[in-house]
């Protein structure tokens, strides 16, 4: 295993496109790193450029103690598990997952003794002799990640290795991938659109946008303190509320006001007044019936959940929010309801830069 | 209902306008010479052998079959290896002027092909290559190559670049990753190719006629062209010969008639 270092990478396209912008990500040895960002956002592109499958413009990739920035894939040492799962459809899955040592003129008993362990531990064992058409999608998935694991690679790169499952297996899979992770305490780099997968599998998780690093940081901490609006509103779903106001002054204690909104907020926030953007999650949202002085607004939808509901309100400004609250309270479509926000709990923005506003003494 | 027979019928007319003239030329070599002109039937009212037998004892057919079977394998060969990697090459390698290099070999099948008899001919015996078989197959393979390569950017474009990626990510060099990984899926493809070709060269007829200058090197359409004399065509020889040269198309074609015709539009769809 090896840690990863990407340097200042830039990925141009001669359209024009911009994959990557001064990326600078170090990935250490046996990391489970998780690359995020919407569609576009260059997260494909850094993963094929550890892969060597593009070559960044400008800047250097590291594998271990190896500069690999010039070096074709097959001098690279890494695994990866493809979107497609990529799997060689006239091979039988013995023969798929055999082709990486073969290449690498491992004699026939290791070849074999490779190719039944990990075919024991992912349980391929019955299918070893099938090909990969009378395979389901889940059995590919096991073979693509078992196809990786025989070469027993310096690290493994996952391409959106879950999107082609269904939403049950993909839970599954998602708790088996973190299982291998521990097992093998392998380095790993993984790339998703999706949030959830980002949250629960990743030791950290770098977001990315525009190819430009947004955060890199544990997922609770990306959670807690999203460093800017972007990150605020990418992680965490239902996504966060975010309202633009300003924090005004009053007697040495400050306040945030909008439109038919205003919240007592943080002391400390006093020495920032100005405009401000303000985002609070749907979890940090209360409700109920009857508040003095805090904001109010009136119930324009309810999504039961089950244990938990989505309740969307209206202020009296036009701001609509959403509240993640427990089925306990039930209110009513068009009815009237008190917002309680938890001073410690809200984020704030810059207007302008969407970068995050440090409050001193905040809890998260 | 009625919309399918009357397409029904549409078929029927149409497999009868196409497979007619073949089917005319079936019965007529079964007949004698002299009822040909006289009462001409459409079917058969003997079974007389009498041209076919005339074919290989009289004439030496085999000849012209063993030349059209070298050159036009000879050419296939060539034009799907060769093909191969320029069709690889042209659907996966990123490399300036991909377009132009992938018009201009289309280009080269507009020639007409008498317009540039003459200087091939002049080429040719500047090579000392009239009346030979490399005289013949370095033609071929010209014309047919940019067929076989457009049908080949076509299969290799079909199949996923994961499939690539993953073996070079695997260990695989790109070498490696074309014959273990490549050809084996485009086999299908390289056949459709192949049976394309072979047809192409075993039909060929202008050049064939003009860089050939003996019966020892003239190929199957050629030799049934001269096989007329001076006063006369020897009608029941002629059709013998070509049921001969289309008997073996027509069941290859048959035979692989998905394939081939998989091969036609390959591309169509997916750019």
């Amino acid at each position: 295993m090896a840690s990863i270092t990407l340097d200042r990478i830039d990925k141009r396209y001669p359209n024009g496109y911009v994959a990557a912008r001064g990326l600078s990500l170090p990935i250490a040895d046996g990391e489970l790193l998780v690359l995020v960002g919407p569609s576009g956002s260059g997260k494909s592109t850094v993963l094929r450029m550890i892969a060597g499958l593009e070559r960044p413009t400008s800047g250097t990739i590291v594998i271990g103690e190896r500069d690999v920035t010039h070096l074709p894939p097959q001098e690279r040492d890494i695994a990866m598990v493809f979107q497609s799962y990529a799997l060689y459809p006239h091979m039988t899955v013995r023969e798929n997952m055999a082709f990486g040592l073969r290449l690498r003129k491992q004699p026939d008993e290791t070849v074999a003794r490779r190719v039944a362990e990990v075919a024991e531990a992912l349980g391929l064992g019955p299918l070893l002799e099938r090909k990969p058409a009378q395979l389901s999608g889940g059995q590919r998935q096991r073979v693509a990640l078992g196809r990786a694991i025989v070469r027993e690679p310096k690290a493994f790169l996952f391409d959106e290795p879950l999107s082609n499952l269904d939403a049950q297996l993909r839970v599954e899979t998602r708790a088996e991938l973190a299982r291998l992770h521990r097992r093998l305490s392998a380095t790993m780099v993984y790339v998703t659109h999706d949030q959830v997968e980002a949250m629960t599998l990743g030791t950290r998780v770098a977001v990315l946008k525009d190819g430009m690093l947004q955060q890199v940081a544990p997922p609770m901490e990306l959670y807690r303190r999203p460093q800017n609006q972007f990150v605020a509103s990418f992680i965490g779903s239902p996504s966060m509320n975010f309202v633009r106001g300003t924090i005004e002054r009053d007697n040495g204690r400050a306040r945030f006001v909008a439109d038919g909104f205003t919240l007592a907020v943080m002391d400390s926030l006093a020495t920032r007044a100005g405009p401000v953007v303000l985002g609070v999650r749907p979890h940090d949202i209360a409700l109920d019936g009857a508040h003095e002085g805090g904001p109010r607004g009136v119930v324009s939808l309810v999504e039961p959940l089950g244990s938990e509901q989505i309740v969307y309100v209206t202020t009296p400004g036009g701001h609509d929010l959403v509240a993640m609250v427990t089925s306990d309270f039930a209110p009513r479509v068009d009815e009237p309801v008190a917002l309680r926000i938890a001073p410690s709990a809200v984020h704030f923005f810059d207007p302008q830069s969407g970068a995050r506003i440090l409050a001193a003494g905040a809890t998260y | 209902m009625k919309g399918r027979v009357a397409a029904g019928v549409g078929l029927v007319l149409l497999v009868l306008f196409a497979a007619f003239p073949f089917y005319w030329a079936v019965v007529a070599s079964f007949t004698p010479e002299a009822t040909l002109f006289r009462e001409p039937s459409l079917w058969p009212r003997e079974l007389l052998l009498d041209h076919y037998r005339a074919l290989f004892t009289e004439r030496d057919f085999w000849t012209p079959i063993k030349n059209s079977l070298i050159v036009a394998a000879t050419t296939t060969i060539f034009c799907v290896t060769i093909g191969a990697f320029a069709a690889y090459a042209l659907a996966r390698i990123e490399f300036p002027w991909k377009r132009t290099i992938l018009g201009f070999i289309l280009a080269v099948t507009m020639f007409p092909q008498i317009s540039i008899v003459s200087p091939l001919y002049m080429l040719l015996r500047a090579l000392r290559l009239i009346n030979t078989y490399p005289g013949l197959v370095l033609p071929y393979v010209t014309f047919a190559m940019p067929l076989a390569v457009w049908l080949l950017v076509g299969f290799f474009r079909q199949l996923p670049p994961d499939l690539e990626e993953a073996a070079m990510v695997d260990g695989a060099s790109r070498w490696q990753s074309f014959t273990r990984v490549i050809l084996p899926l485009t086999g299908p493809g390289l056949a459709t190719t192949a049976i394309l070709t072979f047809i192409y060269c075993w039909n060929e007829f202008l050049f064939a006629l003009s860089f050939t200058l003996g019966p020892e090197r003239y190929t199957v359409p050629v030799a049934i062209a001269l096989f007329r004399g001076q006063y006369q065509v020897p009608w029941g020889q002629v059709l013998a010969a070509t049921v001969v040269a289309t008997a073996p198309v027509a069941i290859v074609v048959l035979a692989f008639q998905r394939r081939v015709v998989q091969g036609l539009t390959a591309g169509a769809v997916k750019g």
